[in-house]
């Protein structure tokens, strides 16, 4: 009880300064329609048009939401006006990015742990990796892979991947180095060999970082997938979605593929929190 | 195990004129100088000194963990590296060093399963040495539902769970408080007499010194050596109440004299 209150308290925040945002900003229309019908509207009339506009500079929440009820629920699912198709679209190349992402920073991590050379010559490489704008590489990506005749599914995945590598290696890294000299020592009294140290010490005391990282990386995948879906004039997908409502103008269909998105990334890092409530919990670490 | 058909005055641990040079930042260390010492089998051995005089060094080298850079030394007859491969001894760290996410009978499992013994076996000596540290029932617990001399008594178990003739112990008990570490010693001194392994000890206590041990090596730094090595004159049979005896007085007089002297030096 305690913390809905204040969770309360901040959403019904957001919700009056965006329906405060919304009559400031379409306004400046409202007054335009009204002055060309030779008309001065009293300020319940501006709050009302401001709330209910075609396509208003920043919609209302209702509209939003009779948006999203419209293309969620009352489309079938596999119609291409349905926001659950597109929606699914994007998800399943975030998530094959997100798989590629972890099983690529695993072994970038492994190598830099375990190989001196990696350890010393890879992680600048990872970094830069992440310092160019993936807004300017993912149309090369898409292209130079369309060129081998890769399309789809594939490329924005590559994108997505590219993005969630990063936070695994980097966490892994620090994961699989997590254990003390003094635990290592121990390992060395018993004359474990490398695989009995990663296995039973390395991997178990990575786990917390593991999980961490997988919840940014998911995040991280999810944005890779849609601006994969930008550059190419995506039929489909969220990223479609938005680069068309940005070409008509359609802003409520922009937010509500905003919102589709943000729920999709939030129920993707809870369900990546559920795992890491359970295996902490089983591992006895939480 | 060849060794256990030696004699009983054999050295199992022999260092000869050892030397241990740590190369630091500002300048080089002499954490180890000029030591000689044999521990004969079924020696309960303690090392006293104060701190940075080698001691825990001293016990790293017999390990394997740290390779002096001068002098010699054997481990059952053979170098460190090669006794640490066969197994030959269990080290006990000064802290428990448990594993978190493994329970108390998983983490004494653990060096069992590393030294691939079988399932039957591990859950047979897991029971056994939570006995002997009288741990019993708490197998399933986690390290951090036990007291840090239980779990104190958790990692000395788990050095006690596979056959290692020697027991390397680097002030176990140094974090416990007094009635607790009475108790431990005298679980210590009970479970040396009966499984006669060979004890090294590390300690910064004067009484823990002359009640456990059978041998005392007094350490001093700068560089570290060894300043006096008293043979004990009590029995092995020793209840907590000989610490009132003249005996045991009188030896740890000779420690505290041999630790004084050590200071003096520089
Ligand atoms: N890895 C290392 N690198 C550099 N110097 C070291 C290292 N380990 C120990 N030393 C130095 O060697 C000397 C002996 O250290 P050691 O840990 O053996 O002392 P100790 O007798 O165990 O002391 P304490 O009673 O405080 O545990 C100290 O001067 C210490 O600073
Ligand atoms: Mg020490």
């Amino acid at each position: 009880m305690k913390s809905v209150l204040p969770v309360l308290t901040i959403v019904g925040a957001i919700f009056a300064i965006w329906y405060g945002a919304a009559v400031w900003l379409n306004a400046p229309w409202a007054h335009d329609v009204a002055a060309r019908a030779d008309r001065v509207l009293s300020l319940p009339e501006l709050v009302a048009d401001t709330w209910a506009q075609d396509k208003p500079k920043l919609p209302a929440p209702h509209q939003v939401a009779v948006e999203l009820w419209d293309t969620v629920v009352g489309k079938s699912i596999t119609s291409k006006r349905s926001l659950v198709y597109h929606a699914w679209i994007t998800l399943s190349a975030s998530l094959l990015g997100f798989v590629m992402g972890t099983v690529l920073g695993f072994a970038l991590a492994l190598g830099i742990v375990y190989n001196r050379v990696m350890d010393m010559s890879v992680m600048p490489w990872v970094i830069a990796s992440q310092t160019i704008p993936i807004l300017a590489i993912a149309p090369m990506i898409i292209v130079v892979l369309n060129a081998v005749g890769l399309s789809g599914l594939l490329p924005k995945a590559m994108i997505s991947m590219y993005l969630s590598f990063f936070p695994i290696v980097v966490g892994m890294v620090k994961g699989l180095r997590s254990p003390d000299g003094m635990q290592l020592d121990q390992m060395r009294t018993w004359n474990g060999s490398r695989m009995q140290e990663f296995f039973k010490l390395r991997l178990p005391s990575s786990m917390p970082y593991l999980f961490t990282s997988m919840k940014i990386a998911m995040a991280a995948s999810l944005v890779g997938a849609i601006v994969g879906e930008l550059p190419t004039g995506a039929v489909a997908g969220l990223g479609a979605r938005l680069l068309a409502g940005s070409y008509y103008g359609q802003t409520i269909q922009i937010w509500s593929a905003l919102i589709m998105a943000a729920a999709l990334a939030a129920a993707a890092v809870a369900l990546i929190g559920l795992m890491q409530r359970v295996v902490l919990k089983r591992m006895g670490l939480s | 195990m060849q060794n256990k058909s030696l004699a009983s005055s054999e050295a199992v641990i022999s260092a000869r004129n050892l030397g241990l040079v740590f190369p630091t930042a500002d300048g080089s260390v002499e954490a180890l100088k000029d030591v000689s010492l044999d521990i004969n089998k079924g020696d309960f051995v303690s090392f006293i000194g104060p701190s940075g005089c080698g001691k825990t060094t001293f016990l790293r080298v017999m390990a394997d963990l740290e390779t002096p850079t001068s002098g010699e030394i054997t481990v059952n007859g053979v170098s460190p590296e090669e006794a640490r491969r066969a197994r030959a001894y269990g080290y006990v760290f000064q802290a428990a060093g448990l594993y978190p996410w493994r329970t108390i009978g998983g983490n004494i499992r653990l060096p069992l399963e590393i030294m691939g013994y079988s399932r039957a076996e591990q859950a047979e000596r897991v029971s056994r040495v939570l006995d002997l540290v009288e741990l019993s029932g708490f197998e399933k617990k986690f390290p951090w539902q036990l007291s840090g001399g239980m779990q104190q008594r958790a990692s000395i178990a788990r050095a006690l769970a596979f056959d290692a003739d020697i027991l390397l112990m680097d002030e176990p008990f140094g974090a416990l408080d007094e009635i607790v570490r009475d108790h431990l010693n005298e679980q210590l001194l009970e479970l040396w007499k009966r499984t006669e392994k060979t004890i090294a000890f590390v300690t910064h206590s004067i009484p823990e010194a002359v009640y456990l041990s059978t041998k005392i090596v007094v350490m001093s730094p700068r560089p570290g050596r060894i300043t006096d090595v008293i043979e004990s004159p009590l029995p092995r049979d020793r209840p907590l109440d000989i610490r009132d005896t003249p005996e045991f007085l009188e030896v740890a007089h000779r420690v505290r004299e041999g630790l004084r002297a050590g200071h003096a030096y520089d």
